[in-house]
C-alpha cells in the first residue's frame, strides 16, 4: 500500500478548474507573491471565477496583501472545506489554521500538509487558479508539479545572480515537459537582454516588465488602493498575454 | 467543548442524512484508494477494512463511519467489518531527541479544531516540554491511514 489515499482525491477536487497557474521564482524576494495575488485580482476584474492558493506553507504572506484579519475568517466545511471569497477570489491558506503564527517544518511534514489541504479543498468551479510558492525548487514547488500538474509562470529580476537560477529553473521545468506560461521580469527599468535571449533559448514566452515601483510596500493591505496602483497597471498588460 | 458540541451538532445533523464535515472528504479519499484495489483484484466485497485513527486529528468516529459505509454503497463496494484503531500521538523532539505522548485534552479547542483540519500546524502551537524547541517529529498519531483491507476471497 504504497500510495497515499489522499493523492486519488485531488485529481476530483481540480477537476472543475480550467487553469491552474503556478507562480515560482528562482529566488526569494522578487515579487512573486505580489504577482500571484495581483493576478488574482485582475482576473476576478476580467470576470474570470478565480481562486488564490497560498502554498508558502511556513511563510505565508497573500492575506497579509489582501488586507485581511485572518482571524476573523475560515474556510466553510463542507463534505470538506470551502474557502472564504475574498475580493472576489477564492482564497485558501494554512494561515488559517496557523492563527498567522510561525510553523517551523521539515519536508516531509511540508508534503503532507499540501497533500492534505489539496484533498480536502473544494473549490467548485474555477477559470482560474492561482497557486503562489515558495522561491526554488521547494519541496512546495515540486510537490505541486507532480499532483496537479499546473502551468508555470516565472517570475524573476534582472539580478545575474536570478539569471543563472533562471537558467537552471527552465532547464530543469523543460525536461519535465512542464507547460510554461511565460516569465515576468520584475523590478527592472530596461528589458534585460540577457533575460529575453535566455528566454528564446528554452522557448519560454517572455511576457514583460514591472519595473522597481518604490513606494509600493505602502499599499501592502490597502487592497482598493493596491488594485489601483501603478504596479498592477503593469500587470495587467501583462495578464492580458496569460488570458489569450 | 465548543468542539464537543459542535460534533454533537453533526451527530444530529447525519440523521438527516446531511454531512457538512470534512470527515466525507477523508472518507472519499479511504473509499477511492479502496475503490482501486478492488478494481485490480476484482473483487467489491471487503471482508475487513482497519482504519489507523491518529488521535491528533481528532476525527469524529460515527461521522467517519457514516460517510465510509455511505460511499461505499455509492461506489458498489460491500464492507462486512469496519474496525477503527486509535493510535496516540507521540512527538519527539529533533533538538534534545525528547519523545513524549501528547494529552490532546490538554489543548484549547481552538488549537485542537485547526489541527483537526491540517495535523501539522501543531507545530505552531506544541512545544517540547524538555528544551521548548518547536522542531518535533510526529512519530505517531498524525491522521487517518488504511492498516488493513481483507477482500473477500483473497
Amino acid at each position: 500500500m504504497g500510495l497515499d489515499p489522499r493523492e486519488l482525491l485531488i485529481e476530483e477536487r481540480l477537476k472543475d478548474v480550467n487553469r491552474v497557474i503556478t507562480v515560482v521564482s528562482p529566488k526569494g524576494g522578487v515579487g512573486k507573491t505580489l504577482i500571484s495575488t495581483a493576478l488574482a485580482l485582475i482576473l476576478f476584474k476580467h470576470n474570470f471565477n478565480t481562486g488564490l492558493l497560498d502554498l508558502d506553507i511556513t511563510n505565508p504572506t497573500a492575506h497579509l496583501i489582501l488586507g485581511i484579519d485572518i482571524s476573523k475568517f475560515s474556510p466553510k466545511e463542507e463534505k470538506g472545506v470551502i474557502p472564504p471569497v475574498i475580493a472576489g477570489i477564492r482564497f485558501m491558506t494554512i494561515a488559517y489554521y496557523s492563527k498567522d503564527e510561525a510553523i517551523p517544518l521539515r519536508g516531509h511534514e511540508i508534503v503532507d500538509v499540501i497533500r492534505e489541504v489539496l484533498a480536502i479543498t473544494i473549490w467548485g468551479q474555477l477559470d482560474y487558479l492561482i497557486i503562489d510558492t515558495p522561491p526554488g525548487l521547494s519541496d512546495e514547488v515540486l510537490e505541486i508539479l507532480r499532483l496537479a500538474r499546473p502551468e508555470v509562470l516565472i517570475v524573476t529580476t534582472p539580478s545575474p545572480l536570478s539569471l543563472k537560477s533562471c537558467e537552471r529553473l527552465m532547464k530543469l521545468l523543460k525536461d519535465s515537459q512542464v507547460s510554461i506560461v511565460g516569465l515576468i521580469e520584475n523590478m527592472s527599468y530596461d528589458t534585460n537582454a540577457k533575460i529575453v535571449t535566455l528566454c528564446s533559448k528554452y522557448r519560454v514566452k517572455y511576457l514583460g516588465k514591472i519595473p522597481y515601483i518604490r513606494n509600493l510596500d505602502n499599499y501592502i493591505g490597502r487592497l482598493e488602493d493596491f488594485i489601483k496602483c501603478e504596479f498592477v497597471k503593469y500587470l495587467e498588460n501583462i495578464a492580458k498575454k496569460i488570458i489569450l | 467543548m465548543k468542539l464537543k458540541l459542535k460534533f454533537k451538532f453533526y451527530s444530529l445533523v447525519i440523521k438527516g442524512l446531511i454531512i457538512l464535515v470534512h470527515e466525507w472528504a477523508l472518507a472519499e479519499a479511504l473509499i477511492r484508494y479502496v475503490k482501486e484495489l478492488s478494481k485490480e483484484r476484482g473483487v467489491n466485497r471487503v471482508s475487513k477494512l482497519v482504519i489507523k485513527l491518529g488521535i491528533l486529528q481528532s476525527i469524529d468516529r460515527n461521522v467517519l463511519e457514516f460517510s465510509i459505509m455511505e460511499l461505499a454503497k455509492i461506489n458498489n463496494l460491500i464492507i462486512e467489518s469496519l474496525v477503527f484503531e486509535d493510535e496516540d500521538a507521540i512527538l519527539k523532539c529533533r533538538a534534545c531527541g525528547y519523545e513524549w505522548s501528547l494529552d490532546m485534552s490538554e489543548l484549547d479547542e481552538d488549537v485542537k479544531e485547526a489541527v483537526h483540519f491540517v495535523p501539522e500546524v501543531v507545530h505552531t502551537f506544541i512545544k517540547c516540554p524538555k528544551c521548548g524547541s518547536r522542531d518535533f517529529e510526529i512519530v505517531k498519531g498524525r491522521g487517518i491511514a488504511i492498516k488493513e483491507v481483507v477482500f473477500r476471497g483473497s
